[in-house]
């Protein structure tokens, strides 16, 4: 591959990794803080549905978006198979159950602890639900970290409803497959290095913000 | 008006009734000592004044405010809340620091950066923990944390304060520090304060009426001399002198 070829390729995966776990942490930041705080009739299903989903195959991920997209299926006439879009949808289905069922669980872990004190307080039934969601904070990253470690790492559902399309659709992890199959195995190992460096250092700004922020202080 | 009533008051765990009251009155300004064995229902008394648990039925009367216990929202009771002040016997600390722990109560209620400051201060005074402003909660001793917690909720000017075994885990200079305290408020700002103890010396030194509670009923309530000295229930005087067997 060509270094410029690299940089789209790291670039693309960048895009629809960021834009997917900013989709699923919208949805299911929001999802798992209710879970968490509040009793209802179904939680135990929705829930259970949540867990179910967090050990979703990508695979069938992929199939489903690719049936739903494709020209003959319910939305094909969006037009959106073998897009970067496409990708960003399968993604989304994957990360989104992740970042609600770790939400849930840190905020109920917290909410035990500090939904008396809050009350007790006099905290109004919003100012409840920012205190805890700060106190659960770390977990919720936590949440984070894992919805985009497997975005980034993820191939079978992008790679079925992406198509690994040269300067369209192929990203990091379509690009070592290409990579490995056509014996260049040099440069598929390069660019797993490149991942897991991505990897790490989104890691590193996350926990160093969690951290941070932990420690500040609004005077 | 001048007054906090709870009446017909019933709480259930299952079929298991805890706390059965027809009527109990505390006055504007009181101290009150409540004592009694573990799971007599004094715990739960408080947590159903402060709206922490929702009876089955009863009515709380609150300084010219009536309401029903067993069918308060959230949103309606917060602001009959806000004119209560909770310590549990385990201070809950928020991850953050021990000024931001002591604002909190007046950052829910709004209040304008400058008074938060100057009362925040003002509280970690009176507590005697100025010097650990900066500190973060989570790494104070207990009896640190226990006074953070006080002044985190005094700062917000309860007119009735609920404590629930404060001092049964700290050490006598902690509790020195948290008697003088609450003493304090109760003299200059006339806080009406309802306090649950073992520790009858502490119920003596403090309260100016004392109640015993046992088996979800209040049993005997007097002035605390009389209280101490000249109980009238079997029940009572067995367990000042440490007869009862609960």
């Amino acid at each position: 591959m060509m270094t410029q070829d690299v940089w789209e390729v790291i670039w693309l995966s960048l895009q629809v990794t960021t834009v997917s776990v900013a989709i699923g942490m919208l949805v299911g930041i929001p999802t798992g803080t209710l879970l968490g705080l509040y009793s209802f009739r179904g939680k135990r299903l929705i829930v259970a549905l949540i867990y179910t989903c967090m050990g979703l195959p990508p695979v069938l991920v992929g199939v489903v978006v690719y049936l739903l997209l494709s020209r003959y299926g319910p939305l094909g006439a969006l037009g959106l198979l073998f897009t970067p879009e496409a990708m960003i949808i399968a993604q989304v289905i994957l990360v989104t159950p992740i970042l609600a069922g770790l939400t849930m669980s840190a905020v109920q872990a917290k909410e035990r602890t500090y939904w008396e004190t809050a009350k007790s307080l006099g905290a109004s039934p919003m100012q409840m639900m920012i205190t805890i969601v700060r106190e659960a904070r770390g977990g919720i990253w936590s949440g984070v970290a894992a919805a985009y470690g497997r975005a980034i790492s993820e191939v079978g559902a992008v790679m079925l409803v992406g198509g690994n399309i040269e300067h369209h659709t192929r990203v990091m992890t379509t690009a070592i497959i290409l990579e490995t199959r056509t014996g260049n195995f040099t440069a598929g190992l390069q660019l797993g290095l490149v991942l897991l460096a991505i990897s790490f250092l989104f890691n590193s700004f996350l926990m160093a913000g969690v951290l941070n922020q932990m420690r500040s202080r609004r005077r | 008006m001048n007054r906090v009533e709870v009446r017909n008051l019933e709480v259930t765990y299952g079929k298991r009734t805890v706390l059965a009251l027809d009527r109990v009155v505390f006055e504007r300004g009181g101290f009150y000592g409540i004592v009694g064995p573990s799971g007599a229902g004094k715990s739960t008394l408080l947590r159903v004044i402060n709206l922490l648990e929702k009876p089955a039925s009863g009515q709380l009367h609150l300084f010219g405010e009536e309401v029903d216990l067993s069918t308060l929202s959230y949103a309606k009771g917060m602001p009959l809340q806000r004119q209560m002040g909770f310590v549990a016997q385990k201070p809950s600390m928020f991850q953050t620091s021990v000024y931001d722990n002591v604002a909190l109560g007046l950052r829910y209620r709004k209040r304008n950066r400058a008074q938060i400051q100057a009362l925040v201060e003002e509280a970690l005074e009176l507590v005697e923990l100025s010097h650990l402003s900066d500190q973060r909660a989570n790494t104070l001793s207990g009896g640190e944390a226990q006074r953070v917690a006080l002044a985190r909720t005094l700062v917000c000017e309860p007119s009735l304060l609920l404590l629930d075994e404060p001092t049964a885990s700290l050490d006598p200079y902690n509790i020195s520090i948290f008697e003088r305290v609450i003493q304090t408020i109760h003299r200059q700002k006339h806080t009406t304060i309802l306090m649950i103890t073992h520790n009858l010396p502490q119920a003596k030194r403090l309260a100016q009426t004392c109640m015993f509670v046992n088996n979800g009923r209040i049993v005997e309530r007097a002035d605390t001399e009389a209280f101490f000295h000249r109980p009238h229930c079997t029940e009572l005087a067995d367990f000042i002198s440490g007869r009862m067997i609960c």
